[in-house]
């Protein structure tokens, strides 16, 4: 009966430790049994093709969010980003408008770093001012135009988004570089280490001899960098671009990261997880819309798994369902 | 005679564990009406634990509770408030942006209809409650803007608002200034006519004697007795406190003390600590003794480069240095396990091997990855050395009982191959098993050539590891003693400031 | 000694800062801009901070409380619809003008409901907040799309659209309405065991709990009155507009937030006001109205709004350091 009662618990533990996976798995097979399309490689190509603007980014995101800190400026960076890098091309030419895009963006993230990091603002505010502040810088640029690229067909800027590497599309190639990347930095590098023991005890960090300023600046430029890798993808493949286009994409990288179970309390999480959360939300949008749900469907469905998934997370750690709040 | 005076709270063999730690073993207490009962014991004597049975914050396992003749279980602090037991917080459980009134009453605030706060009667209510505790500020001033005492009176008051039968003071004179504490004296002296039953805990001996009429001592868990004030000596109560077992024997080791490592000429932090002048040699064990708030904790952050001196000089082998970053100072050869060590010391969420290496982790890299052999090297070495009990490298620091916790973030020190090691409460709250491991530990680590500070409010402690003693009072340095020449008494009075 | 009257004003405009700011820019804007200083102007001012003041008053409690609400402008959006949509079902024609009431009644039911929904999440799961309503900001907005095929929906009763336009006396009714709700909220605060709680939950949770106040169905009220208000702002929002589209309401949760961290009110919970919050309100829409007027493209109010935010952050924090007890970290 205790073995019993044991077991009982530490399948439930499974299922909170590698929830999201197996939600992932599960979300598969529904929808390949209902759908004969979705488990077609074609289909599943074109999933993951699309996820890679939000992929890049949430890789970002979740380093800045282990570091114990939030970015909601990801959204207005990547509009600012994929506008400069696009109008850009037709007047200096891809390589120099993409150095100019990486600086611009590295440059709003060093600011975030400065504010959050050395000056220990808080994050939600600091980039809440940050992405009025981008939104804003982007419309007075492109004075509230649109903006796009003369000869679409033959720059080779084409190949972030619409492009190949040895037969994968770049975007993919991308997404899977960069969360590579992501991944060793935090597991196999002295960085990654002290971000996390800075998100998860910034008082022990600097006991430590960590600079935790130091830490946290850093992981927001490694955001905007991932912003600005985004920003190629999206401006490649629209060969144009809106100037409110990254519009509410911070939420959808913040669901991600979430969704990989990742903290918002920082000094916990993993990339392959937001990988996992990322590739769900995909293949969620994908599946449902190929069941013939109207296309925004997918948010009303990620709203459910959101709030399952850290529900699931929550109560395992305090080893009961409910919360004890009276 | 006990027979003849019915209590108004027994307490009888209650034992409270928690994981790894018996906290509560058979405890017996009796409070009568109108009584002082001084409650003392060493940090992690089970004092809090006790209490907190009382306010209904914990169930006990076993043993009862009966009040006024009845048995009783309270719940939660809410029930344990409605039967007439008021526990009143060494941390303050205030609102800051309410007025004193709303924080008296709070949850309990009158209404009138619909919902409105009946603000005559709460100010009505509030100002007679305060006024019998004599307090000079209105019942409209926001919390927030009261000094410590004040918010005290504020929470003495809450206790008012019921029909108290046992009101629990936890240390609440840590923060009050003399003329502060004689009015809470007089409070108390009232509450006592009134015939509540009061139970009083303070580290301060001249105040328990002076206010109290039985004293229960309480060590590791365990009941040691209940003395009558009026018949027995601070002497007698500090035996039974920190009793006398032979591994706490008196330091008695000669050192061949080496050069010296680490000397400060008056250095000074605001008002933290002011003119600290002192020295410790390779192979010597230095004890700062002193009461909490006697600059000892921020000193050893000053060393460690969390603070900036105001003034002074800091000298390492001679040559004065500027420390002024963490990183600074363990470039230096010091490295400090801090006083809290779950909130300094550990990442609780990590596990113990990433815990240990966390200091020198820039330096175990292979290229520019980290070496896992190099890691778990470490990681093999001090979970030996300190035989830190863990059912391996990967266990989370969180599951780790204290005293192991504790040899991680000393292990996580060593490993810095320090040539100063500071220790901060080296031993708080830990089993008493780990305890003396850690005693001969610091002895051993002299004996191999370290400088060692160590900073404890236990005196047997101090006495048991240092060779020379560096007495603190209000942040200035009282008296230096060697181990043959310091004694119990001598070391009460320098930290008491009385030269 | 000094007097009173001028020491007490201090102190309270030390408590509100934002109100200094309000008359600053003010009177900037008079001197700056023509037709700033004008009553029709002030009106304007009044109708145009509606939305974002209404939402900020139910948004207010919740803070205070120490959750936030992320969902309040898909809330928005979503009551919007549902009411301008209902003035105009076949099914519910023989209810005659009384439709526009049980719309109307159905709008505010609807951002209740998700409010409460929301609170009621927040309790027994124990997820943080934060987490909770940007689930329902997404699912919310989703459902907004869904029910609308992504179109706009247009007011059918010309009573609707004509209360957006309408005045009581001198005043816009909107800006009536705004006031009124206000001081409603105001008192609540201020004066009620509930509003009193809300500070006593929101700065010290465990005393809160262990004095007896019950911690979960007092947030969820808090949620119900939050997503009550940006049911209200949505309907305020529709009569302007006569209509109802899906994308309405988008990122005013980030005004919104905007503004009553400008007021005041702390994330963390515990402190904040209405007149902070109001002061906050106000400034955001002085600041619109007052750049708008001076020719200037609405973009730079943007960049002006984030600045201000973080450099209000940054001077509070200098404000109220606290006291070298704890090593700089």
């Amino acid at each position: 009966m205790d073995k019993a009662a044991t077991d009982g618990w530490s399948v439930r533990q499974i299922l909170a430790q590698q929830g999201i996976l197996i939600a992932f798995v599960l979300a598969m097979l529904v929808f390949g049994l209902f759908s004969d399309r979705f488990l077609a490689f074609d289909n599943i190509m074109a999933v993951l093709r699309q996820t890679g603007i939000v992929g890049v980014m949430a890789i970002g995101v979740t380093i800045v969010v282990i570091g114990g800190n939030l970015d909601l400026s990801v959204g207005s960076m990547l509009s600012m980003a994929t506008v400069l890098v696009v109008d850009l091309h037709d007047r200096i030419g891809p390589g120099p408008a993409i150095l100019i895009m990486f600086c611009a963006v590295l440059a709003a993230g060093a600011i975030n770093g400065v504010l959050v990091g050395y000056l220990r603002l808080n994050s939600l505010i600091v980039t809440l001012g940050m992405l009025s502040a981008l939104q804003g810088i982007t419309l007075i640029y492109t004075d509230g135009k649109n903006v796009d690229i003369a000869n679409q067909s033959d720059t080779w800027f084409a190949i972030f988004g619409r492009g190949d590497i040895a037969g994968i599309p770049t975007p993919i190639v991308m997404f899977f570089g960069v969360a590579v990347l992501g991944h060793v930095l935090l597991t196999r590098m002295p960085f990654g280490r002290k971000v996390y023991a800075t998100g998860g005890n910034p008082r022990t960090a600097v006991y430590s001899g960590i600079r935790r300023g130091r830490i946290v600046f850093l992981t927001y430029l490694i955001s905007a960098f991932t912003v600005g890798c985004s920003a190629l993808i999206l401006g490649s493949r629209v060969m144009g671009s809106q100037n409110n286009v990254g519009q509410g994409y911070e939420l959808l990288v913040l669901s991600a990261v979430i969704l990989g179970g990742t903290s918002l309390l920082g000094g916990s999480g993993n990339i392959l997880k937001t990988v996992i959360g990322v590739l769900i939300l995909g293949f969620i949008q994908n599946g449902l819309l190929l069941l013939g749900f109207p296309y925004y469907a997918q948010w009303l469905v990620t709203w459910v798994v959101i709030i399952l998934t850290v529900w699931l997370d929550v109560a395992s750690k305090r080893h009961s369902l409910w919360s004890p709040i009276a | 005679m006990t027979g003849e005076i019915t209590p108004v709270l027994s307490v009888k063999d209650v034992v409270k564990t928690f994981p790894a730690v018996r906290a509560l073993d058979g405890v017996t207490l009796d409070i009568r009406r109108g009584e002082v009962h001084a409650l003392l014991g060493e940090n992690g004597a089970g004092k809090s634990t006790l209490m907190k049975i009382l306010a209904g914050m914990f169930t006990p396992d076993s043993g009862s509770i009966t009040l006024d003749g009845r048995e009783v279980a309270p719940k939660s602090p809410l029930e344990a408030k409605a039967l007439g037991i008021v526990l009143i917080h060494q941390e303050l459980s205030l609102v800051e942006e309410l007025t004193v009134a709303e924080n008296v009453f709070l949850g309990a605030l009158p209404r009138r209809s619909f919902g409105f706060v009946d603000w005559n009667a709460l100010h009505r209510q509030t100002a007679e409650i305060l006024r019998r505790l004599n307090c000079d500020f209105a019942p409209t001033s926001i919390v927030g803007d009261l000094s410590i005492a004040r918010k005290q009176m504020v929470e003495i008051a809450r206790a008012l608002t019921v029909d108290a039968k046992v009101v629990i003071f936890d240390e609440p004179t840590a923060s009050l200034t003399d003329q502060e504490k004689l009015v809470l004296f007089d409070i108390i002296a009232d509450l006592k006519a009134a015939g509540v039953g009061i139970v009083y805990i303070s580290h301060r001996m001249e105040e328990i004697f002076r206010i109290s009429d039985r004293i229960t001592v309480l060590r590791d868990g365990a009941y040691r007795g209940t003395l009558d004030t009026a018949a027995t000596s601070e002497a007698e109560v500090t035996r039974l406190m920190i009793g006398r077992s032979l591994d706490y024997s008196r330091n008695t080791e000669t050192v061949a003390a080496g050069a010296i490592v680490l000397e400060t000429r008056g250095l000074s932090c605001g008002d933290l600590f002011q003119d600290v002048s002192f020295s410790v040699r390779a192979g010597e064990v230095v004890g700062f003794s002193g009461l909490i708030g006697a600059g000892r904790s921020e000193l050893a952050e000053t060393l460690f480069g969390l603070r900036r001196p105001t003034a002074g000089a800091i000298l390492i082998d001679g040559a004065e240095v500027s420390v002024e970053t963490p990183t600074n100072a363990i470039r230096h050869g010091i490295s400090l396990v801090p006083e809290s060590r779950k909130e300094q010391g550990l990442v609780l969420g990590m596990n113990c091997r990433d815990n240990i290496t966390l200091p020198q982790i820039d330096a175990l890299r292979r290229g520019p990855f980290l070496s896992p052999a190099a890691e778990l090297d470490i990681y093999d070495s001090y979970q030996k050395r300190l035989s830190i009990r863990s059912p391996g490298w990967r266990q989370l620091v969180r599951n780790l009982s204290g005293g192991n916790q504790q040899k991680i973030v000393i292990g996580k020190w060593l490993a810095m191959k320090p040539r100063l090691l500071i220790v901060d409460e080296p031993t708080r709250g830990i089993d008493v098993g780990s305890k003396a491991e850690i005693h001969n530990l610091i002895r051993e680590l002299a004996r191999g050539g370290y400088a060692v500070i160590v900073i404890s409010s236990e005196m047997p402690e101090i006495l048991h590891v240092s060779d020379r003693i560096v007495t603190m009072y209000h942040g200035r340095v009282m008296r230096e003693f060697t181990a043959a020449e310091a004694n119990e008494d001598s070391l009460v009075q320098a930290i008491s400031g009385l030269n | 000694m000094s007097d009173i009257k001028n020491n007490s004003f201090v102190r309270w405009l030390s408590r509100n800062p934002i109100w200094g700011f309000v008359v600053i820019v003010f009177v900037f804007f008079s001197f700056a801009a023509d037709h700033f200083f004008a009553l029709q102007n002030v009106e304007n001012i009044l109708v145009q901070a509606s939305t974002i003041g209404l939402i900020a008053l139910g948004l207010t409690l919740v803070m205070i409380n120490g959750n936030i609400d992320l969902s309040v402008g898909a809330i928005l959006a979503l009551a919007a619809t549902v009411t301008v949509d209902m003035q105009g079902w076949e099914t519910l024609a023989f209810l005659g003008d009384w439709v526009l009431l049980v719309a109307v009644l159905a709008g505010l039911l609807c951002g209740t409901l998700l409010g409460g929904l929301n609170g009621l999440i927040v309790w027994k799961t124990g997820v943080d907040s934060f987490i909770v309503t940007l689930g329902a900001m997404l699912g919310i907005r989703g459902l907004v799309f869904v029910y609308t095929r992504e179109q706009s929906f247009y007011a059918s009763s010309f009573a609707y659209s004509d209360f957006g336009s309408s005045s009581i006396g001198p005043l816009p009714t909107l800006a009536v309405l705004f006031i009124a709700c206000a001081i409603v909220i105001h008192v609540l605060l201020s004066r009620t065991v509930h509003g009193r709680n809300t500070y006593a939950v929101g700065g010290n949770r465990e005393a809160a709990v262990n004095a007896g106040i019950r911690v979960g169905p007092h947030m969820v009220v808090n949620f119900m009155i939050g997503g009550f208000f940006a049911a209200l702002a949505g309907l305020a929002l529709s009569t302007q507009m006569g209509a109802s589209t899906p994308n309405m309401g988008r990122e005013y949760e980030l005004w919104t937030i905007t503004a009553i961290v400008l007021g005041g009110t702390k994330l963390t919970g515990g402190s904040g006001s209405i007149v902070g919050t109001l002061g906050g309100v106000l400034a955001i829409s002085i600041l619109r109205n007052g750049m708008n007027l001076m020719q200037v493209p609405s973009f730079y109010v943007l960049v002006v709004l984030g600045v201000i935010l973080i450099a209000v952050l940054a001077l509070d924090k200098h404000l109220n350091r606290r006291t070298a007890q704890e090593p700089a970290l």
